[in-house]
């Protein structure tokens, strides 16, 4: 029998990110390692749950890795619900218990150029992917965002790989938005890059249609509210090329952009 | 202390068992822990033919619980029994399979296939899922139909141990144990989820495609304790409690009422491993009321004079 993959993890430290809104708190939360045998990968999530939480809140949280080494994995969360608002109580100390890592993963290939295109919250996995990718200078991130950039790690990743950014501060700013992922699409493209994508599902939506539409090779990280992260409570299926309902948690969350509809 | 239990004819290591739809196939939680510490799993629900269940989205939190309406979304029993069942241990991990059909001759149907398979220890079934639109539910509220299809299963089951899964969205619950006993049941398991809703105010909308799911976790353990104590008075046969079950001193509980053996559902998903834990600290918490036996705990609840 191999050994139990949930394990109970410390806080080592959780702060905000620049100056975010009150209930609108954008947070990075450090956990110790939990000591994962066969390592982990970027694009892969893990399921969290405060040992401190009473039955009030049945589910574990669903968030992507955003980066980790030997001693501590960094994930990243919005306060948008009772259960994150209840996380960011969370203090130095405090034990997690913390399941994973789970499910499907980002290619990282080896000489061709990579686009990463984030929205919102969707950074998180990039910060990783930066770190772990061998040529970071075949990398670009594009990253869409409605908080200043000031409230994500987005200077850590200017540091080492080529950005670009459009905030979202009106309406009209979408079509901006859509226009220049769609254009960045198809340059990657026709330069047999990689796209890699994380964000909300109308983003994804925009970035799967510019590559079926220009035959990009793209992966997309979904998310859905899930129940239990592994792959038995079908609560958050989405639909397959073929229609049939699969599972984000085990089939993805990262999917390839031909093997998933996300139009129905 | 000898935790194991005979469960109409079955030997079970102990009386824990995983719920259907909880737990998937049993292989998802493998790395959690030992399949074979458990006293047995009851697999998600299958049906003759694969299923896509409800559209999204078909889970939301509640307090203390949850509402599903999955729809018994399903890669058929074929699928199942080729590709699933022989990588669970099934030599030493008693596996119970779950039963959804929408009429007792197709419940007959699906009893025929899985009566010739070794690796299949029983059959559950399901006349009491409140989220598909034919079967399910609706059988689970006429006793009629309760004893038609627990004698249309049983009759095709060869020697494989029938339960007939009950609901607790009844008038009169020891009614429809008693209907699954006349049928022929081996045993019966209770509760099904609690027909519930929940919406969202902002949106002005359910929060649920399905709009009614089912209610599980801890807010419905007092209903589902009241049900198996009814159900233990109702009928010979035994019965397998289960509905809110988190620590193992709910558990117990179960057992206190009388339940032969019980299951961990939604609990599944406080931790993945739970149902490990329950079956290991259970010895632990009977010892400490100072149960002699499990045979002499179970039932024994005093009732005042």
């Amino acid at each position: 029998m191999s050994a139990n993959n949930c394990r109970a993890v410390k806080v080592v430290d959780i702060k905000p990110l620049g100056h975010s809104s009150p209930g609108e708190e954008i947070v990075e939360l450090k956990l110790e390692y939990p000591g994962w045998e066969s390592g982990w990968r970027v694009g892969q999530f893990v399921m969290i749950r405060p040992v401190s939480w009473p039955l009030d809140l049945i589910w574990g949280r669903p968030f992507s890795i955003s980066n980790a080494d030997d001693t501590t994995l960094t994930i990243l969360f919005q306060v948008v619900g009772r259960g994150t608002k209840r996380l960011m109580e969370l203090t130095k100390g405090d034990s997690v218990n913390i399941w994973g890592p789970l499910g499907s993963f980002f290619s990282k290939p080896k000489d061709r150029p990579v686009l990463m295109l984030a929205g919102g919250m969707g950074i998180a996995p990039f910060c990783g992917y930066v770190d772990s990718h061998e040529q970071p200078e075949n990398l670009k991130l594009f990253f869409a965002h409605r908080p200043p950039l000031g409230n994500y790690p987005y200077k850590a990743l200017s540091d080492k790989v080529e950005v670009e950014d459009i905030q979202e501060t009106k309406p009209e700013d979408i079509q901006t938005i859509i226009a220049r992922v769609e254009a960045l699409v198809k340059e990657y493209g026709d330069k047999n890059g990689l796209v890699v994508a994380c964000g909300p599902t109308p983003f994804l939506r925009t970035i799967q249609r510019a590559a079926l539409k220009y035959g990009v090779d793209a992966e997309l990280s979904l998310e859905n509210r899930m129940a239990c992260g592994v792959g038995a409570c079908l609560g958050c299926v989405c639909k397959d090329s073929e229609g049939h309902h699969t599972q984000v948690c085990t089939s993805g969350p990262v999917f390839k952009a031909t093997a998933i509809d996300m139009e129905g | 202390m000898d935790m194991s239990v005979d469960f109409a004819g079955l030997k079970l290591k102990n009386p824990i068992l995983t719920a259907s739809g909880t737990f998937g196939s049993g292989l998802e939680f493998k790395r959690f822990g030992d399949l074979e510490s458990l006293g047995g799993i009851v697999v998600k629900g299958l049906s003759l033919k694969p299923r896509e269940g409800n559209p999204m989205p078909r889970i939301a939190e509640t307090p203390c619980g949850m509402l599903n309406a999955i729809g018994i979304q399903n890669p058929g029993v074929e699928d199942f029994l080729t590709k699933k069942l022989p990588k669970l241990p099934w030599k030493t991990l008693p596996i119970f399979v779950n039963l959804y059909a929408t009429d007792a001759a197709e419940f007959g149907e699906l009893a025929a296939v899985l009566a010739g398979e070794e690796g299949v220890a029983a059959l559950e079934v399901n006349v009491s899922c409140p989220n598909v639109k034919e079967g399910g539910i609706a059988f689970g509220q006429d006793p009629s139909q309760i004893t038609k299809v627990a004698e249309a299963v049983k009759k095709n089951a060869g020697n494989k141990p029938v339960i007939i899964k009950l609901s607790p969205n009844v008038t009169d619950i020891a009614t429809c144990a008693r209907a699954a006993e006349d049928g022929g049941a081996d045993g019966i398991s209770l509760i099904n989820t609690l027909s519930g809703m929940a919406v969202d105010i902002e949106r002005r909308t359910p929060r649920l495609a399905n709009v009614i799911g089912g209610l599980s976790g801890p807010a419905v353990k007092p209903v589902a304790l009241r049900c198996v104590y009814q159900a233990v008075n109702a009928v010979k046969i035994p019965v397998i409690g289960l509905g809110g079950i988190a620590t193992a001193e709910d558990a117990a509980e179960f057992l206190l009422v009388g339940a032969t053996a019980v299951q961990i559902g939604t609990a599944n998903f406080l931790r993945p491993d739970t149902a490990f834990k329950i079956a290991e600290e259970l010895p632990k918490v009977l010892a400490r009321v100072n149960a002699k036996s499990l045979d002499e705990f179970r039932g024994s609840l005093i009732l005042p004079k």
